[in-house]
């Protein structure tokens, strides 16, 4: 489905890309389920606090340095704004810069608004964000409530537009509408792509949009692109409205992750002309060479990079192989967002790892370019088949599912879910940072993190001792995915094949 | 109120799921919108004093995730059938189900689906909490509300029993710390402390509520209404004691007012009274040179907080360590029916001082409130993480002591009582000393 502009709000996930957030199976059934156009969401009769669509779109616009957010709902819908703030000054810090918190106000919605309406309190709160902050863009929020009692947003926002003489911009983003919380990015993207992002007045063929969150790998990223004759240019956090107007000028977009950026690389594609490079992700070996090899044909450097990988190829052969022998054979589980967590897992297979089980915390059956995930149809070319399932944090399932297959570690990348592997026993580290395991030195780097927390797993054991875990003994017996109601769900016999103690 | 809240110290009424995870083996079930857990726990939790999801916490809660099927059609059924799982799969010794926004606008029975559990003999109560109703600290006492009108019993007395409502847990950051000083406080009397949150908590304290000879407010507003329920439902009598004991001469005359209410011999609470200002003025004289002689010691300060810290500091710091009052921001939404009881313990200060209080729960008015202060000394900003900021433009010490503190890791540390001052003497001139090395 192509992205269409005139709407003022996103189709989200479900609709747009057949995203799911319940199956269980395996990569290469995954693959041709979706590849087929059968593949259907399972819901479930049981479930566990997840996050939502305002969460991402909220955090992630509220890092533009000049433009300021008004949250539209009860105080608790900025509950988040806290993190988005932690999340803004370590960005800050390792630029320099001189640090202050983040601009939202939410407006406080109470019982009277949602009676009378919120639409007066909503202009209020935009009149004061302009006020307090002389933002240069208000990016407006909406929530659940706001959603369900029907306030006019958008004519609320035109009058105050008028008003204040900058765009004032919606962002659909209820809780409630989407299961899928990347619905958010694509809610962030499309304010930036209707509102912000201008026709090009003239083309900048060396530059590349890098579309991250807090973009710690920024200098190694100037560096290669240096020797390939390109310039970075990173966001959209830490980027400002003007620069933002101007990522139509590019000569190619490129994003550290498919389920973050497709949307606004698409977006501009197909609407201001600049190339999106669908590679895969830039973890591992496999993935950066990918990565780098795609960028170079999109904008005509292929020589370049292949010297480039060339020389990375030889440089870092002794300690990859290195390694590899000494993480050979160790088995792991992943659990992330679908693009990270397909990518993981084959990178991590790529240093000699077994994944013995995938979690993705949603599953996108195709991208905004009309293809399945490659990352996705990666892992289907080789022999090895390897079991998946597709949970949106859903703990019951990752823990019963952790008891039963043991693995040496679990690899995890949102917060609130490594800690339950640690909890029992299994060590865990979390890929907090995009830019963890990029490139060749990344790769390395992350392998030997990978060995330090094999090396010493004392906090983990010494936890596993003390703590007991909230489920009960029936629970773990079960098999894990018994409240996923999956039309062709594995028989219990395959099922019990797939997470069999190994 | 502030129409328009920036900065956020406290969340919705639906924060209160915190309060139940408090207690040991309560489990909350949330009927509500897919992201309510885990932006309210980011500033109640993971944003402050960084606690994590401990037993059954974050992704662990029972959630019906509601979704617009559930907006359209009602979301009755999803929630019985997430409850009757719970049962099976969640281990658990008292289950509360909460509802946010979605479920509240569109009024869902809540109530008829809890009751049939009820009659099964389930130990589950419900509590309405969509997040228009007001703050958390309201949802902390509607939680409170519903425990004791659903679940409990009336009991026999038991004399020496003592439920204390004070420190909300997870929105004051030192709550589990706090909760065990005042237990050692009212222990040293011979009372018998009811641990009703924290580590020591159990269902069985919930149980025994109505057990309690009295109830022990140490708040100034936040629990009030919790004993006022229980003294209407079990006749039980409260004490309401407005401030949190912090120092020599708050807690020296808290256990003299508990003492006098519980009927304990004088002499008792005198021994107590002694030995503890012995030991903190050991202490504190070793201490005097530098609070004394280091270089540009903070002669002023400034408490941004919930009015619970912000009286307890404030007292604290004026009467007993010789600092000046500035404003006193109060960020917990106070009610308005409670405000003028709350300022008028501002004005109960030693020296005839008076600190100006300013009822606000917008972080960024404080902000410009701050900015507007002509202070001669480098003064010390007691706030949440929100005021490093402003702290570091107008060259202030900075010391986090409210919701949210994402600045520090918060274990069992507490300000309260003796040793708690000691805490926050060590705490504050740390601060003080760090920024010259």
């Amino acid at each position: 489905m192509s992205i269409n502009l005139d709407r003022s709000q996103v189709i989200i996930r479900e609709k747009r890309l057949k995203s799911i957030v319940g199956y269980q199976g395996t990569i290469k059934d995954l693959a041709e389920q979706s590849q087929s156009g059968c593949l259907k969401n399972a819901s479930r009769g049981f479930s566990q606090a997840t996050n939502c669509n305002s969460g991402c779109a909220q955090g992630y616009l509220s890092s533009i340095t000049d433009a300021a957010i008004v949250n539209h709902g009860p105080i608790g819908c900025a509950g988040d704004v806290a993190g988005a703030n932690a999340g803004f000054q370590w960005g800050q810090r390792i630029r320099d810069w001189d640090q202050r918190n983040v601009r939202i106000i939410n407006t406080n919605m109470s019982e009277k608004a949602v009676v009378f309406g919120g639409d007066q309190i909503l202009k209020e709160g935009i009149l004061k964000a302009y006020e307090r902050f002389k933002p240069k863009a208000i990016f407006v929020t909406t929530s659940c409530a706001s959603g369900i009692i029907g306030d006019d947003i958008e004519s609320t926002i035109k009058k105050a537009e008028a008003e204040i003489g900058i765009p004032v911009v919606p962002v659909f983003c209820e809780g409630f509408r989407s299961q899928i919380w990347a619905s958010g990015f694509d809610a962030a993207f499309h304010a930036l792509l209707t509102r912000i992002v201008k026709p090009a007045e003239k083309k900048r063929p060396e530059l590349v949009n890098v579309i991250n969150f807090v973009g710690s790998g920024r200098a190694l990223i100037t560096e290669i692109f240096g020797r390939l004759g390109l310039v970075p240019q990173f966001g959209i956090p830490y980027s400002n409205i003007e620069e933002i107007s101007r990522w139509s000028e590019a000569g190619a977009t490129i994003s550290i992750c498919g389920t973050l950026g497709g949307y606004m690389g698409n977006g501009l594609e197909q609407n201001f002309g600049v190339p999106y490079v669908t590679a895969l992700q830039p973890h591992g070996i496999s993935g950066f060479d990918d990565w780098l090899t795609k960028l170079g044909e999109t904008v005509g450097k292929e020589k370049e990079v292949e010297e480039y990988l060339a020389e990375q190829k030889i440089l870092a052969a002794p300690e990859l192989e290195e390694l590899k022998f000494k993480l050979k054979g160790k088995k792991v589980v992943v659990g992330m967002g679908p693009s990270f967590a397909h990518n993981y897992i084959r990178f991590l297979e790529d240093l000699g790892m077994e994944v013995v089980w995938g979690f993705s915390w949603h599953y996108d059956a195709k991208h905004d370019h009309g293809g399945c995930p490659s990352c996705t149809t990666e892992l289907t070319k080789k022999d090895k088949d390897i079991p998946v399932s597709v949970s949106d944090q859903q703990n019951h399932e990752v823990i019963n599912l952790l008891s039963k297959v043991k693995p040496d570690i679990f690899i995890g990348r949102h917060p609130g879910m490594s800690v339950w592997a640690t909890k029992m026993g299994i060590p865990a580290i979390m890929v907090s940072d995009e830019y963890s395991a990029f490139g060749y030195q990344g790769t390395i780097e992350f392998g030997h993190r990978i060995i330090d927390a094999l090396t010493n797993n004392s906090l983990a054991v010494n936890l596993s001792k003390r703590v007991n875990l909230p489920y009960t003994e029936w629970w773990l017996e079960q098999d894990p995915f018994e409240f996923l109601e999956q039309k062709n769900k594995k028989t219990e016999r395959e099922n019990k094949k797939n997470v069999a103690v190994r | 109120m502030s129409l328009c809240v920036e900065q956020i110290r406290h969340v919705c009424t639906l924060g209160a799921f915190e309060s139940v995870l408090a207690i040991k083996r309560a489990v909350p079930i949330i009927h509500a919108g897919p992201g309510c857990v885990a932006k309210l726990w980011t500033t109640l939790g993971s944003q402050n004093g960084h606690q994590g999801s401990g037993y059954v916490g974050g992704h662990a809660i029972p959630c019906t995730n509601a979704s617009e099927k559930e907006v359209v059609f009602g979301g009755t059924d999803r929630l019985r059938k997430v409850i009757t799982n719970t049962f099976d799969v969640i281990d658990g010794d008292l289950f509360v189900v909460l509802t946010g926004c979605t479920s509240d606008i569109i009024g869902d029975d809540v109530g008829e689906i809890t009751r049939k559990f009820q009659a099964q003999g389930k130990p589950i109560v419900y509590v309405e909490t969509g997040g228009f109703k007001g703050s958390n600290l309201i949802g902390h006492e509607l939680v409170l509300d519903a425990i004791i009108d659903q679940y409990l019993q009336p009991q026999q007395v038991e004399p020496g029993l003592v439920n204390i409502w004070s420190s909300v847990p997870y929105q004051n950051t030192f709550w589990s710390g706090d909760i065990e000083q005042l237990n050692l406080l009212i222990s040293s009397l011979g009372l018998k402390p009811n641990v009703i949150f924290g580590p020591d908590s159990s269902v069985d304290a919930i149980n025994n509520i109505p057990k309690a000879q009295f109830n022990l407010v140490i708040s100034p507003w936040v629990g009030l209404r919790t004993a006022e329920h229980l003294k209407d439902k079990f006749g039980t009598p409260f004490l309401h004691y407005p401030a949190l004991p912090i120092g020599p001469t708050e807690t020296s005359n808290f256990l003299r007012t508990v003492g006098e209410f519980a009927g304990i011999d004088p002499s008792v609470v005198e021994n107590v009274i002694r030995k503890q200002e012995e030991r903190y003025f050991y202490y504190l004289e070793r201490a005097a040179d530098t609070l004394l002689e280091t270089r540009l010691l903070p002669r002023r300060f400034i408490t941004v907080a919930d009015s619970l810290y912000a009286l307890g500091i404030a007292k604290f710091l004026t009467n007993d360590m010789g600092l000046i009052p500035e404003k006193q921001f109060i960020t917990d939404d106070t009610p308005t029916n409670y405000q003028s009881d709350v300022a008028a313990e501002f004005a109960k200060f030693t020296n005839d001082i008076a600190a100006e209080t300013v009822f606000s729960n917008d972080g960024g008015y404080v902000e410009e409130e701050i900015r507007r202060l002509k202070i001669r000394s480098r003064p010390i900003i007691l706030g949440s993480s929100w005021e490093r900021v402003v702290a570091r433009d107008l060259n202030a010490y900075q010391l986090s002591v409210a919701a949210p503190i994402g600045n520090e890791l918060v274990l069992s540390k507490s300000y309260v009582g003796y040793n708690g001052a000691l805490q926050l003497v060590e705490d504050i001139y740390s601060v003080v000393l760090n920024d010259f090395m």
